[in-house]
């Protein structure tokens, strides 16, 4: 082979190569991609159950009911509507009510959200940003004091 | 002691001035003596990033609280160790740990330079001069830690208790050493791209910054991925976090820079291909740099979010990668291309790492911006998570691993793919019968973890067959094998290391996800759990005092099978009154390779705990690896060839190899 020939071979290779891993994104990026929805949002799109999807908002004052064993109940709530999520499992030191939290997991047939895993953010004066973000849009941001 | 810090960094900004141009006219003019300002300059201006350094830390040690900075990441009653360690652990202390690195490198190439062409020398010492001045701008004037309050506070508000750890002393310089290594790097290929001019030297004086880059950036990522596994209590090692990425992104490009400026060293090709990719992970660790300390990721990384910062970063971002990108686009050209080679031999198989690794990097670069693309664009929130880069990142790297064991035993030129074989069919047959004991007389051991195991022994297997091989295990009576296997050149132990290290981590990740177990439950005092084989007996919570805090600290023993306890593990929920946060501390005992690790969540009114509880079998090995691949480079960096003066650059190769002493 030339040194022309010889170099097109590696860049046609590389190429293929490149397209094979872009396709194999692509398709990653549609399946195990998880978009995030506040509970208002939940009632426009349809989120049908078994699909991993964030749900993020304030934790509703008063819901939080400790099952038996490691099981949680609470509801999310971005003050217009509110979903009641389950978790099994640790919760972050900074849950608690009327906190900010992004829960992730997926609606069980019954239509409770139940989550795998649940963040609050490790600053006291933080709130998730998605969390943060979309109370703004919504009007029902309020400043944090401690800023 | 303040202001003279902050002097100090002023200056030290004229300084970087200074050294970004003058050596550059003087190397554009052929001025020996213009050229000759660079590395003073650039030894003066390290000095004084170190004083103002000082000065910030000092002021830290001493709880000076009339320094905003010190103000707000600091307490009176911490423990020293986090008092210093506070000084990098906020965003101001973070990027002045930064430059302070960044000029230690540029003093580093200033010193030892001597025997660099001296228009090439000038011209990395003024680069080096440009990302200094663009930082140390930066730092000035959107993040000076300098500031003082007007009446001093008299308390501190505490450093975010998660980084009052050890790991804050440890992680981030290591981390930075190897983020701004490869600034060096950078700072050649564009000197190379100003002269026009490229050669088989050029590698040889890259590849020892490219190995200590590499390795510091190993173990600060090694050691970033432990600090989160205890400190956070999720028992996890990686999580596929965009700050994660963005540490991850450089660390493969810049092993995919280590193994093509071999074949440039020693073939003189890929000549234009390793020139790109250094300037490609130097802005990789920009793109870091911009991601974690702009505030558009949320994370524990990103101290303070403030927009002016994120574009002063972003443009700077633009302004390096953009210019050298250009400059490559408009110089590439010029520059002599590289000698030929077979597809079928060492340099063939390098190129081949370097097509899996990039492509690799740039899977993990699609999967760490695309969520902020789209969120900029479309206003759509989506994570990007452990599923997507086990769909995209693991059908490259698994090939990749399962062909790393041949490179080193191809000949360079042309190798023999069969004879490589027929070398490796002992450490073949190994890792196949590691595969089937997995499979067969471990319990639940899926076909997965069978092939993880399997793939982890053949990469061991293989970096020791390489070292047996060039010793001439087989032809050569063992007395002389001993005496080739002491000869061996260091590098070629560097690589087996490397190799054999990252084996190590699979064994460990594999180990951990497909054997690993966990509960969760709920336990009172008195009540035992049993968890693959160890008991544990919960003794109840004791509160305690720290310096700065208060715990609940909930004991467990460990109880052996005659009924005795061996040991006590411990977790902790730990609360700070300065910030009134509270933390988990999770209590890990280590036995043999493996680890229990214990995270306590909420108390119940009737004195029970929630628990949760994991086996993680061979958990120690992951980082165990990290150790032996830096060990790989340091071994490497050894090497005769590498040493900064050694005699024997002009020697051939085959001289070195028969005549060791």
């Amino acid at each position: 082979m030339t040194r022309k020939q010889k170099r097109l071979s590696v860049i046609v290779a590389g190429l293929a190569f490149l397209a094979a891993a872009a396709g194999l994104t692509f398709y990653a990026l549609g399946q195990k991609a998880s978009y995030f929805y506040m509970p208002a949002e939940l009632a426009t799109a349809s989120v049908p159950p078994g699909q991993r999807i964030r749900l993020g908002g304030l934790v509703e004052n008063g819901t939080v009911v400790r099952g038996s064993g490691a099981t949680v109940a609470f509801s999310v709530t971005d003050t217009q509507k509110s979903v009641k999520v389950t978790y099994t499992g640790i919760l972050p030191d900074l849950f608690r009510e009327g906190q900010g939290v992004i829960t992730e997991g997926a609606f069980g047939p019954d239509g409770v959200f139940v989550a795998d895993s649940v963040l609050a953010k490790h600053d006291e004066r933080y709130m998730p940003k998605e969390v943060a973000d979309g109370l703004k849009a919504k009007g029902v941001w309020v400043e944090s004091k401690s800023q | 002691m303040v202001e003279t810090g902050h002097f100090a960094l002023v200056l030290a900004f004229a300084l970087s001035l200074v050294q970004m141009l003058v050596p550059l006219v003087g190397a554009r003019t052929g001025n020996q003596r213009l050229m000759a300002v660079g590395g003073p300059v650039t030894v003066t201006g390290f000095a004084l990033t170190a004083l103002s350094f000082a000065a910030l830390a000092s002021a830290y040690a001493g709880s000076d609280f009339s320094v905003a900075n010190v103000w707000e990441n600091s307490h009176s009653l911490q423990p020293m160790i986090y008092k210093i360690t506070g000084t990098w652990g906020n965003h101001e202390g973070s990027m002045l740990l930064w430059v302070l690195i960044l000029t230690f490198f540029g003093a580093l190439v200033a010193v030892f330079g001597n025997n660099l062409p001296a228009t090439l020398k000038a011209n990395v010492l003024a680069v080096q001069g440009m990302i200094g001045a663009a930082f140390f701008l930066f730092i000035l004037t959107t993040s000076n830690p300098f500031i003082r309050l007007n009446p001093a506070p008299v308390e501190g508000r505490d450093l975010n208790p998660v980084l009052q750890d050890l790991g804050l002393a440890i992680h981030p310089p290591l981390l930075y050493l190897g983020y701004v290594g490869f600034s060096v790097c950078f700072s050649f290929s564009v000197a190379a791209l100003i002269e026009g001019r490229i050669d088989a030297s050029w590698a040889r004086w890259v590849r020892p910054w490219t190995l200590v880059a590499w390795m510091f950036l190993t173990g600060g990522i090694a050691m970033g991925s432990y600090w989160a596994y205890y400190e956070l209590g999720w028992g996890g090692f990686w999580f596929w976090d965009p700050v994660e990425n963005a540490s991850f992104m450089p660390w493969l490009a810049g092993t995919a820079l280590l193994h093509s400026a071999i074949v440039m060293e020693k073939r003189s090709a890929l000549k234009i291909w390793t020139l790109l990719l250094a300037i490609l992970t130097f802005s990789l660790s920009l793109l870091g740099t911009f991601l974690v300390r702009s505030g558009v990721l949320t994370s524990v990384h990103a101290f303070a979010t403030d927009p002016a910062r994120g574009v002063f970063i972003l443009c700077i971002l633009t302004l390096f990668i953009g210019g050298s990108l250009a400059l490559f686009a408009l110089r590439a050209s010029s520059l002599t291309a590289g000698g030929l080679f077979h597809p079928i031999s060492r340099e063939g198989a390098l190129v081949l790492n370097n097509l899996f690794l990039t492509t690799a990097t740039a899977t993990v670069l699609v999967g760490t911006l695309y969520p902020l693309a789209l969120e900029a664009l479309t206003g759509g929130k989506i994570s990007v998570g452990a599923p997507f880069f086990d769909l995209t990142f693991g059908p490259l790297m698994l090939p990749l691993l399962a062909i790393v064991p041949f490179g080193p035993l191809l000949a360079w030129k042309r190798g023999d793919v069969i004879a490589a074989s027929q070398r490796l069919m002992a450490a073949f047959a190994i890792a196949i019968a590691a595969m089937l004991v997995t499979g067969l007389f471990i319990n639940g051991a899926s076909v997965f973890a069978a092939l993880g195991v399997g793939l982890a022994v053949w990469l061991v297997a293989g970096a020791l067959t390489d070292l047996a091989v060039k010793s001439g295990a087989g032809s050569v009576a063992p007395a002389v094998m001993l005496r080739r296997f002491a000869g061996l050149p260091r590098s070629v132990f560097g690589t087996a290391l490397a190799h054999l290290g990252l084996g190590v981590t699979l064994l460990g990740i594999v180990g951990t996800l497909c054997f690993g177990t966990e509960r969760i439950l709920t336990m009172r005092p008195g009540e035992t759990v049993e968890l693959s084989g160890h008991t544990l007996r919960f003794e109840g919570l004791f509160p305690q005092r720290g310096p700065n805090f208060t715990e609940d600290r909930a004991r467990f023993l460990l109880i052996g099978a005659d009924g005795n306890a061996k040991g006590e593990i411990s977790s902790a929920k730990r609360f700070f009154q300065a910030r009134q946060t509270a933390t988990t501390e999770s209590g890990i005992r280590t036995l043999g390779l493996s680890q229990l690790y214990l995270s306590l969540g909420d108390e119940g009114n009737d004195g029970s705990v929630v628990v949760r509880l994991w086996w993680k079998p061979l958990v120690t090995l992951i980082w165990g690896g990290g150790l032996v691949m830096m060990a790989g480079a340091a071994m490497s960096l050894a090497d005769r060839r590498l040493r900064v003066g050694a005699p024997a650059r002009r020697r051939k190769p085959a001289a070195a190899l028969t005549s060791p002493t």
